[in-house]
């Protein structure tokens, strides 16, 4: 292999990141080194098996990836801004929308999602940790390199450039060629082995670690949505790891499963891909939809309208989620029958999500409201994500869609409904949990300035572009000509876009700022909550989460505690040593090993490939024959941390 | 209050003028035949409908979030309000209600779109075969045994049966003022009933990402009279040069051309429905090998697949006369 098959070069803006990347490394190391960081990054960081670590360092690297995603979506709303553009040429515009499109579901909306279903669900169902601490940490390590070798693509070897849903056989050898596409196959096939033990770790977690007398139905809302998230998961990702395994062996061993010669059916692959990726949706939203639920109760001060209602309808529409995978291609030309019977189902979705919507207007209905940074998020999100929602229907009518199909008119819906629904409540879930995490809120001032700008940035830039689709214009084209008249249009929406680009900057401030001057929690109730998160008695729970296991007698327990003025104390006595595991370096040497082997395959260096492979599986052994039961925290220190005086 | 929900009513406003007043302009909203016509009649069918269900959600939220504010004097709660059956009943009824009024409709106009338009339906379709190929499409006409690259000639007021098949990648043969998509795959074939009730040139285009030169992956469609189009068939049948295998060969190889015309089909050696290797066979047939886009060799290879395309096209001067 010639250097420049393996160096991306001849682009400036490609050197530019070469640069940074070296420069930031190096930053890293130097600081690391000059502050003596190095053991505390390792002890407390990279071997650390406590949950709460663990979702800080997924929300951490979602919020980077937010940022490379979102650098992708300006680059290409900079080409698109006017007609004929230059800044971008084709294939340089079609790996960034390749990129953007599967690090925004993959390594930005998921992991942000885990990320806070780790912090916080084990706490909210009155946990001291998950119930497969290790795997957790198995499972944060995969996804983080999956997503940093997909990452570097675009610096080593190129992007993949066939679109995230990288259709056969578009992405074959013959018409995508070289690394690209392989490292598409691979980041996601590491990263999805992280999500699925996540899957199970979670389902494990809520239905066996629940405190004493918290029933199903006395769940937390944001709790019962990740346990249906986690079965979504564990049906919808083996499909995914089946399909790329399929792919791989099609590009690098020769097999014919989806490929133009011997029989192979590119229809196949798009039907596995949504099979997996129509769930994978509603694997984004559902986490979403529970926050929404946690968010508008306590600020409305108000139990939750409809609570099993809202659980009922989730069931529903997580079981629909399997039922409408054709809808992503009705114009494949299945025949009627089959489109009717998948328009029906698809426009059925509609109605369990409708019910939602009207119980969360309800659950402010007779309530107090008050105007948080968090709730401004949830009201953003019942305004936007409708519109999202009705223009889902409208494509869920195939005769209709045939006209809308690839075009600004579904990329303009898809948005409407992952911002105001996934990305809304990322941000929305990171400002409300935020103390819960560090220990102090972030500036709400300048928190609503960020709501704003991207609110109305958001709608800018996403709601021209059903009047581009409708005049249409088709996805993915990297430029146009003056005389398609869709110059204005693309012009407001890129105005949105670094609307939205600057709201990122200022939440990053806020961050910064927060940081330096918010006044610090003294109790673990920093909103006047309702769930068992906020119960316990430091502002940041120590690494056991609760000195003693709280019993839940209903619903809201905490909260119903603080209206009857019952809330325990935590006596000395109660204390007794509390079992918890130890660290392990293990699972971040093993994704290493899983680094090199992906990287191995994605070049075809084999001897790496099988050395990275012979390297993960060395862990693994190592792994089965290591004893280590865990430890116990002594009374002592319990007391000592609690700050209980005797 | 109301100052700080201000921005929610005047945007939500703005958009609603926003939206009426463009729609006239939008091309799928302005067919100029049955298949878009019928699509059109559906999408304002249901764009009236989700408008509805718009105003419901936003007026209830503006009342709710504006009544129920944290204030002074703040009256009405009711913290253990936790559900009415009434209530829930009424919205799962009402969407399922809406569901029904929208699936009828489309249920309707998916099975009409399979066959001929209706008020064409006594006449016999004019079948044209289109084959997409990394980043042009083949017209083939098996009756009138013409071939055409990049543009098409269609009579009005008939209906047009199009059979779609792609050598590569899977493309989606669009034109927006006649009609709805649907995808051309290689080793398949789809049909796609389109018509014109107007004269005159419409834009056609691949709208499914096939690499590179998707963009520009499009194609003419020139609605005429009867006579006027059986007198271009016949002048091509026999002005037109024959289509040698030789020239389909290179036109597999990935790149744009212009329009061309031949008088004979590639239907008569190659069906890519049953043959979907033919192109890559083709390539190596002429040596072409798809290089590593970053690379040396791939710039390189990129500028040579330009070129030669150039000569293609300069070789087949002839056949641009007929063009338009």
């Amino acid at each position: 292999m010639k250097w420049d098959e393996f160096f991306v070069t001849g682009d400036p803006m490609i050197y530019g990141a070469d640069v940074s990347i070296v420069l930031t490394m190096v930053g890293i190391l130097f600081y690391l080194t000059k502050y003596k960081k190095w053991k505390w990054l390792w002890d407390e960081w990279l071997t650390t098996v406590d949950h709460k670590k663990l979702g800080i360092m997924y929300i951490v690297s979602a919020v980077l990836m937010l940022f490379r995603g979102g650098v992708d979506a300006l680059l290409m709303r900079t080409q698109l801004a006017v007609p004929e553009a230059k800044f971008l040429d084709s294939q340089h515009y079609n790996e960034i929308f390749t990129t953007h499109g599967t690090i925004m579901i993959i390594f930005m909306a998921m992991p942000f999602l885990i990320g806070l279903i780790n912090v916080v669900v084990p706490l909210q169902i009155g946990a001291r940790d998950v119930a497969y601490p290790y795997l957790n940490a198995v499972s944060f390590w995969t996804f983080f390199i999956g997503a940093m070798l997909f990452n570097i693509s675009f610096v080593i070897g190129g992007s993949p450039s066939a679109g995230w849903t990288s259709y056969m056989p578009l992405a074959s050898n013959e018409l995508s060629p070289g690394p690209g596409q392989n490292y598409y196959l691979l980041g996601l096939q590491i990263a999805g082995i992280g999500t699925l033990l996540t899957g199970i770790n979670f389902l494990v977690t809520i239905l066996k670690m629940r405190a004493p007398g918290m029933t199903l139905f006395r769940m937390p809302m944001f709790t019962w949505s990740s346990l249906v998230t986690m079965v979504i998961i564990i049906f919808a990702f083996p499909i995914l790891t089946v399909a790329l395994a399929l792919m791989t062996f099609d590009r690098l061993f020769g097999s014919h499963f989806f490929t133009l010669q011997g029989a192979g059916m590119d229809m196949l692959w798009a039907n596995l891909f949504w099979l997996w990726g129509h769930p994978e949706v509603y694997i984004v939203i559902l986490p979403a939809f529970g926050m929404f639920s946690e968010i508008i109760s306590t600020f409305s001060r108000k139990t939750l309208f409809g609570y099993k209602a809202m659980i009922w309808s989730m069931l529903l529409i997580a079981g629909y989620s399997f039922l409408v995978w054709v809808h992503h291609f009705f114009t494949m030309g299945s025949g009627a029958l089959v489109n009717s019977v998948f328009s029906i189902t698809t426009m059925a979705i509609g109605i369990p999500t409708g019910v939602k919507i009207f119980n969360w207007l309800f659950t402010m209905y007779r309530g107090k409201i008050q105007f948080t940074t968090p709730m401004l998020w949830s009201l953003g999100f019942i305004v936007n994500f409708v519109i999202g929602g009705v223009t889902g229907v409208m494509l869920a009518m195939a005769a209709a869609d045939y006209q809308y199909h690839n075009t600004y008119f579904l990329v303009s819906h898809f948005h409407y409904v992952l911002i105001a629904g996934t990305v809304f409540a990322c941000f929305a879930g990171l400002i409300y949990w935020y103390p819960k995490m560090f220990g102090y809120k972030l500036n709400e001032r300048i928190g609503k300035w960020v709501f704003w700008v991207f609110t109305i940035g958001f709608n800018v830039c996403f709601f021209p572009q059903y009047f581009l689709g409708l005049d249409g214009m088709p996805r993915r084209v990297y430029t146009y000509s003056e005389e398609s008249g869709w110059g204005p249009l693309n012009m407001v929406s890129t105005i949105g876009g670094f609307m939205m680009g600057i709201a990122f900057l200022i939440l990053v401030y806020n961050m910064y700022y927060s940081f330096r001057y918010a006044k610090r929690e003294t109790t673990g109730d920093a909103w006047d909550g309702r769930t068992l998160e906020w119960s316990t008695p430091t502002a940041m729970p120590p690494f056991y989460n609760f000195a003693k296991i709280p019993e839940v007698t209903g619903l809201d327990h905490f909260w119903r505690q603080k209206q009857a003025g019952k809330v325990e104390k935590l006596k000395a006595e109660d204390i007794k040593p509390i079992h918890m595991p130890s660290n392990s370096g293990v699972p971040f040497i093993m994704a290493s090993f899983f680094f090199v082997a992906g990287f191995g395959m994605v070049f075809e260096w084999m001897w790496m490939a099988i050395f990275g492979i012979i390297g993960v599986f060395g862990t693994l052994f190592y792994r089965s024959f290591e004893y280590d039961d865990g430890y116990y925290v002594s009374v002592e220190e319990v007391i000592e941390t609690e700050k209980i005086s005797k | 209050m109301m100052r700080r929900l201000k921005p929610f009513f005047t945007f939500g406003l703005l958009m609603a003028v926003f939206m009426l007043s463009g729609c006239s302009d939008m091309i799928v909203l302005d067919p100029k035949g049955p298949v878009g016509a019928e699509q059109r009649d559906l999408i304002m069918y249901s764009i009236w409908f989700m408008l509805f269900i718009l105003l419901v959600v936003y007026a209830l939220t503006a009342f709710i979030v504006y009544k129920y504010r944290d204030r002074k004097n703040h009256k009405g709660y009711d913290p253990d309000n936790e559900g009415s059956h009434l209530l829930e009943t009424i919205w799962w009824i009402i969407p399922i209600i809406i569901v029904i009024a929208l699936s009828i409709p489309t249920v309707k106009s998916i099975y009409s779109l399979e066959g001929p338009p209706e008020e064409s339906k006594d006449q016999k379709p004019l079948v044209i075969h289109a084959t997409s190929v990394n980043w042009k499409w083949v017209f083939s006409y098996p009756e009138q045994d013409i071939e055409t690259v990049n543009y098409l000639h269609i009579p009005e007021d008939r209906p047009v049966l199009f059979k779609l098949t792609s050598a590569d990648s899977m493309a989606s043969f669009w034109v927006p003022q006649l009609g709805g998509q649907k995808y051309a795959m290689a080793g398949m074939e789809t049909e796609l009933y389109l018509q014109a009730d107007e004269q005159g040139t419409y834009e056609g285009r691949n709208s499914n990402f096939t690499g590179e030169g998707f963009t520009n992956h499009t194609f003419d469609v020139m609605a005429m009279s009867d006579a006027e189009f059986d007198k271009w068939a016949s002048e091509t049948k026999a002005d037109a040069p024959e289509l040698s295998k030789g020239q389909y060969d290179k036109l597999m190889l990935p790149g744009h051309v212009k329009q061309m015309t031949f008088s004979s089909t590639h239907l008569d050696w190659v069906d890519h429905a049953k043959n979907p290797e033919y192109a890559l066979d083709a390539r190596e047939r002429l040596g072409y090998e798809e290089k590593l886009p970053h690379s040396k060799a791939g710039k390189e290879e990129k500028k040579k697949r330009e070129e030669e395309m150039k000569k293609l096209e300069e070789s087949e001067s002839h056949g641009d006369s007929h063009a338009h």
